[in-house]
């Protein structure tokens, strides 16, 4: 009969950690950054055109909450990207969440 | 410093800690790499989206379990829209997490299967408990708190969770 412990130590073994691969991080990275990018685009436009217009004098705060914490919540993993080799794969996740993030904006907008 | 810049930096930390974390998480729930990567890219990015607010709710307390219960939340998702089971591929983790281990892995590797194979026909929440315990080192708290559960409730699962796996691995001998 296995004892308990057994087990336990099989399992150490067996649910080793897995690295991701230098790919992914760069990928993963590189669409945090332009997720950064777009949301300040974004939240920019909006700004502008929405503080001329007193009905929306009250949105933008939230935006500026939502954005503001876009705007540049990864210039340090930005910063270490740089040095890095950039390489040219898909971003499928990665335009998923723009457009996640670009809908989010445009339902505060109004 | 200011709040943005604050927020900045933890993020990054977050995201530094903890990425191997995710992807380990996503690769043993879902089973294969491919897929593994798109989990762990849309955990960050909704990580990203929603982190003042965890960061502000979470009251000190450490964010791991939350990151691990997006993933959770979106390996859900998945396995609900394509009505699939998690295909653990231990050669795959193995080369990916110690390439210079492969010779020790390869003299107990039947075994390892036996038990990969066994994790993988677990109900979902022994399965995940045990995931999080061993491939991601977390304690009953955080366990409990990325499920969900009350500590006490997580101690009993992966109790029950590894006494299933014994009896099903002496089963097969």
């Amino acid at each position: 009969m296995t004892p308990v412990h057994d087990v336990e130590a099989l399992l150490r073994s067996a649910l080793i950690p897995v690295e991701p691969s230098e790919a992914m991080s760069d990928r993963l990275e590189r669409g945090l950054s332009e997720l950064t990018d777009a949301a300040v685009e974004e939240l920019a436009d909006w700004e502008l055109s929405a503080m001329r217009d007193p009905r929306n004098w009250g949105r933008p705060v939230a935006a500026v909450l939502v954005g503001g914490t876009a705007a540049g919540a990864l210039v340090l993993v930005r910063a270490r990207q740089q040095h890095k080799r950039r390489q040219s794969t898909g971003l499928r996740a990665l335009e998923r969440g723009l457009r996640d993030v670009a809908a989010d904006l445009r339902l505060r907008r109004g | 410093m200011g709040d943005k810049q604050r927020i900045d930096r933890d993020f990054t930390e977050l995201y530094r800690a903890h990425l191997r974390d995710v992807y380990s998480y996503s690769y043993y729930r879902i089973g294969n790499h491919h897929d593994a990567e798109d989990i762990t890219e849309q955990t960050f990015l909704q990580a990203y989206r929603h982190f003042e607010r965890a960061q502000r709710e979470s009251d000190g307390r450490p964010l791991r379990p939350w990151l691990i219960r997006i993933a959770h939340n979106l390996a859900a998702n998945y396995y609900r829209d394509r009505a699939r089971r998690p295909q653990t591929q231990l050669e795959d983790a193995a080369v990916v997490s110690d390439p210079h281990g492969t010779e020790e892995l390869a003299a107990g590797r039947q075994e390892l299967k036996d038990v990969l194979e066994g994790v993988s026909n677990l109900p979902d929440d022994r399965r995940e408990a045990l995931i999080m315990r061993f491939a991601l080192g977390m304690d009953n708290r955080e366990i409990a708190r990325a499920l969900d559960r009350t500590e006490g409730a997580t101690k009993v699962l992966i109790h029950r969770a590894i006494r299933q796996l014994e009896q099903g691995l002496q089963e097969s001998e």
